[in-house]
């Protein structure tokens, strides 16, 4: 969009006295409202309408890079993005007419044009398949523009979290935006421009060397695979469909919800949850990547019971439970009700400790029961 | 937290005071970093310059354990310079004259000597702290893991009731809680003092109320608390029922602490894995993790959601419920005949007040903060909006005191324990996560570089380190995190077991540990040297 339109726009939007209109436009001809501050994308979106985007993640400040999002404004010459165009009152707005959805088509094919693949397993990431369903949804796969690639990829970093496959980068910065505005820690940084632009670290250095606690959030929006899921690839040959269990972090008490992902019946990674109600979409490294001690082979798998010897040896859970059940009613004989203690877990579900209050109090008729908030 | 995480974007002044957030609750980090882009004054205390101080306006490098002077001091300059909340005080507050007059012998010069942190730095921190319209407190262990760290959690009540930063949007009061449920283990009544939803044991009413429930004769007085249960064993405590955690390493004083449950008749573990603690058990019963399991988890900012199984648990391996409920039935206790977590979450939403109003099937989503008390209500997102709980804030009056051990001729360094971004705990779960090794493989002693040199250490070299408790041999970092004569350790790691030098002493009401000051001896030792108890 050329300056003086964008002045023009402005004006327009300025002059109409926002107290005596109707706080509504016209989108795809039906008269609609909108509230003050939110964008024609946010309008549309609010009633179903799927407007492309590949720069656009709904956390972060709309960024106007992709230019898939552009609509047709009446009394505007050149269509404008809809991401970064505040709805006014009286606008005007087409979002897929034949000539918008021709521009989306061309953008969408110079993009595919400069990537090394476009079907990214979706393994690497929460948003990886969001350049190839938009290549798929415009029929970009033409391989009109074979010709300049840009970004490279990292072969250097050898961190076990972030695959930095640049080969595959678009330059919509949404890990650069994402580690700026999201998290607040500025580990990634943009080096030159146009063809050469190439998304790195300051020093053109390594992750661990730079600001990056690994939180993963970069990995997560980059939609095409660039920046992907070290940890979650590894699982790229196992067999079975990736299927998605909401649950709860399991780490501190902030409670971010994330989506495990699972192959049958193996743990293979995490995405964020977007719409996690304490932390819509964030996590940190520990959230996001520290989560094969489910599946560890340290893991207890059978009850244990000390033996005569001093050992502990596997046992079965009748004759573990009875074992015991049989110490806390000997304990409890010799030396009373007060002789007994519970500790519940601060880990485990609010079940667990529910449970082990009422073991002790419905059981033993005393309050000797505590958890490990005192440590 | 009296306020919802989404809060946290919104004060105009952020005081955080003995939190690592952006390393222990990283999440929570990151809506204080929105903020401050957005032209919030942020304050950071903390004896260590943690990397909040990189985000702040304003840090005092208090002395580990002096938390009570610095506040008393805030509180002097808010009283002097009027910068009170009258009608709060008037209207929401008890006993402020006597607090107001108490405050006024404890100027910021009298806290420098004790804080060491610079008077006019105290005074800034109060005016910005006093003037702000919108002020939020946070806090985490570095407030509570000290002989008098309930004094410390009322001098900030103290703080947020003479200038009404409470029951309003961007205030508050705000722990963050440290662990994925130990919120919800508080609110489903495993605590001494109080049965499900903080119903106080020593109301006869309420053990009227659970002797219906459980069809039992409960005692009307306390518990003991689990600092004072490790006291007594091997006297009057001989068995216990210890689920998922590993108290010998996280707990204060391993030495007492592995006696302790040595000294049991019969003890019973509950875990995942076989932690030094369930190696001393008579019973080890293997739980299902998390992942394998369904169950209710409560947040910090009290959001009552579910977790979801998504694999099946290894073996034999079984909920935590469903394992506690076996033991019960085989000792003919009534109530616990349960086929799913959901009929248990239930059964404790109908007997805990702030859980009334919700069920399994209404936190589908997680959209309740308790206290929900009946249905149909949208829950609770801020506390202490229009009233407190119990009447009236209560002004405290609040003296200050050294900690349990104070440094001499002998200890003559503070150490201070903690957590970092990528392990957690006692690393029964992220030490078992590949690739954390690469950002933590080890655990190193924080040491100034001045002390570094000062006490003829070397960085990467190995250091011995003793207090009145025991001895570790740990790895030397130089850093400037750490300030001249403090030295900082996480916990995390088995072969470095901090927790065998601490447990000083332990906050007379609540019984949490001093785990954050630790008067320590350093000397340099050679990289052979075995680890010694």
């Amino acid at each position: 969009m050329s300056k003086p339109n964008r002045e023009k726009l402005k004006n327009d939007i300025n002059s109409v006295p926002t107290d005596v209109q109707p706080a509504a436009i016209t989108l795809d001809g039906a008269v609609v409202t909108f509230s003050e501050g939110e964008t024609i994308y946010d309008v549309a979106h609010r009633h179903g309408i799927d407007i492309p985007t590949l720069c656009y993640d709904p956390r972060l400040d709309a960024f106007g890079g992709c230019r898939l999002c552009i609509v047709e404004l009446e009394g505007t010459r050149n269509p404008v993005a809809s991401c970064t165009t505040k709805a006014a009152p009286g606008m005007d707005v087409r979002t897929a007419t034949g000539e918008i959805e021709k521009h989306r088509k061309v953008l969408l094919e110079m993009v595919a044009s400069e990537n090394r693949e476009l079907d990214v397993n979706p393994l690497r990431g929460y948003a990886s398949q969001e350049l190839t369903a938009l290549v798929e949804r415009y029929e970009a796969r033409t391989g009109r523009f074979n010709g300049k690639r840009s970004g490279a990829s990292n072969t250097v970093d050898e961190n076990p979290f972030i695959l930095r496959d640049y080969d595959l980068c678009i330059s919509c910065y949404r890990c650069v935006r994402v580690c700026a505005e999201q998290e607040g820690d500025y580990a990634i940084s943009v080096m030159n421009r146009g063809f050469d632009t190439q998304i790195t670290t300051e020093f053109n250095g390594i992750l661990k060397d730079s600001a990056c606690t690994f939180c993963g959030q970069c990995v997560q929006t980059c939609p095409t695979g660039a920046l992907a899921d070290k940890k979650a690839l590894r699982a790229v040959n196992l067999p079975g469909e990736i299927e998605k269990t909401r649950t709860i972090c399991p780490y501190c008490g902030v409670g971010c919800s994330v989506d495990m992902l699972t192959k049958k019946d193996r743990l293979i990674g995490i995405h964020p949850a977007m719409d996690g109600p304490a932390n819509q979409g964030a996590l940190c490294v520990k959230g996001q990547f520290a989560f094969d001690f489910v599946q560890h082979p340290d893991r207890l798998s059978t009850p244990l019971v000390r033996g005569g010897d001093g050992q502990l040896r596997g046992a079965s859970w009748d004759e573990a439970l009875d074992r015991a059940a049989d110490g806390f009613r000997a304990v409890r004989e010799k030396y009373g009700r007060h002789s007994i203690y519970g500790v519940a877990s601060g880990r485990a579900p609010n079940e667990a400790a529910y449970l082990m209050q009422k073991f002790i109090r419905a059981g033993f008729g005393t309050n000797y029961i505590d958890n490990c908030s005192r440590a | 937290m009296s306020n919802p995480l989404i809060d946290m974007e919104k004060p105009d002044v952020i005081f955080c005071i003995g939190t690592n957030m952006t390393e222990c609750h990283p999440v929570a980090a990151t809506r204080l970093k929105k903020a401050v882009a957005r032209g919030a004054k942020l304050i950071v205390a903390d004896p260590r310059r943690i990397g909040l101080v990189g985000l702040s306006n304003l840090y005092l490098p208090i002395r580990v354990g002096s938390d009570v002077a610095l506040l008393l001091a805030m509180a002097h300059v808010i009283a002097r310079e009027g910068l009170i909340d009258l009608e709060f005080i008037s209207n929401r507050t008890t006993d402020s004259e006597d607090f107001l007059e108490h405050v006024r012998a404890f100027p910021p010069e009298w806290a420098e000597t004790i804080t060491g942190v610079p008077a006019r730095d105290i005074e800034v921190a109060a005016l910005w702290y006093g003037m702000a319209d919108k002020a939020a407190i946070y806090y985490t262990l570095g407030i509570t893991e000290h002989i008098c760290g309930v004094d410390n959690v009322q001098s900030l009540c103290n703080l947020a009731l003479m200038t009404g930063n409470i029951g309003r949007e961007g205030t508050g009061i705000n722990p963050m809680r440290g662990q994925n449920n130990i919120q919800g283990a508080g609110d489903s009544g495993a605590l001494p003092n109080n049965y499900p939803g903080f119903q106080s044991v020593t109301d006869p009413a309420n053990q009227a109320k659970f002797n219906r429930l459980y069809g039992a004769d409960i005692d009307l007085e306390k518990g003991v608390t689990k600092v004072t249960a490790l006291d007594l064993c091997g006297e009057q405590i001989r068995a216990m029922l210890i689920d998922g955690e590993n108290t010998l390493l996280s707990d204060p004083n391993r030495a007492h602490c592995e006696h302790a449950l040595r000294s049991l008749d019969h003890l019973v573990v509950i875990d995942i894995f076989l932690t030094d603690t369930a190696q001393l058990a008579d019973v080890v019963l293997p739980a299902a993790a998390w992942g394998e399991t369904e169950g209710v988890c409560t947040n910090t900012e009290r959001r009552v959601q579910r977790v979801r199984a998504g694999v099946p648990p290894p073996g034999k391996a079984m909920p935590d419920w469903w394992i506690v409920a076996q033991i019960a039935k085989r000792l003919g206790f009534q109530g616990f005949a349960f086929g799913s977590a959901e009929e248990i979450f239930n059964e404790l939403c109908s007997a805990s007040p702030l859980y009334a109003g919700i069920d399994w099937d209404r936190i589908d989503e997680g959209a309740y903060q308790w206290p929900v008390p009946h249905e149909g209500h949208p829950g609770t997102p801020m506390l202490h909006e229009d009233k407190f709980e119990n009447g009236r804030g209560i002004f405290t009056r609040i003296y200050y005191r050294d900690p349990a051990e104070t440094i001499d001729n002998d200890f003559p360094v503070w150490l201070t324990t903690g957590r970092r971004l990528a392990s957690y705990h006692t690393r029964t779960q992220t030490g078992r996560s590949q690739g954390i090794d690469y950002l933590l493989s080890e655990e190193a002693l924080e040491v100034n570089p001045n002390d570094v040199q000062a006490w003829g250490l070397m960085d990467g070299g190995w250091c011995q380190m003793t207090s009145a408790r025991g001895t570790v041999k740990i790895r030397v970092k130089a850093t400037q995190r750490s300030p001249r004569g403090t030295v900082f350790a996480s916990f995390s790691f088995s072969d470095v077991p901090v927790n065998i030098l601490t447990g000083s002493g332990y906050d007379p009401v609540t019984h949490t540990a001093e785990l954050k000051v630790c008067p320590v001896r350093i000397d340099p030792a050679e990289e052979q040297m075995p680890a010694s108890h």
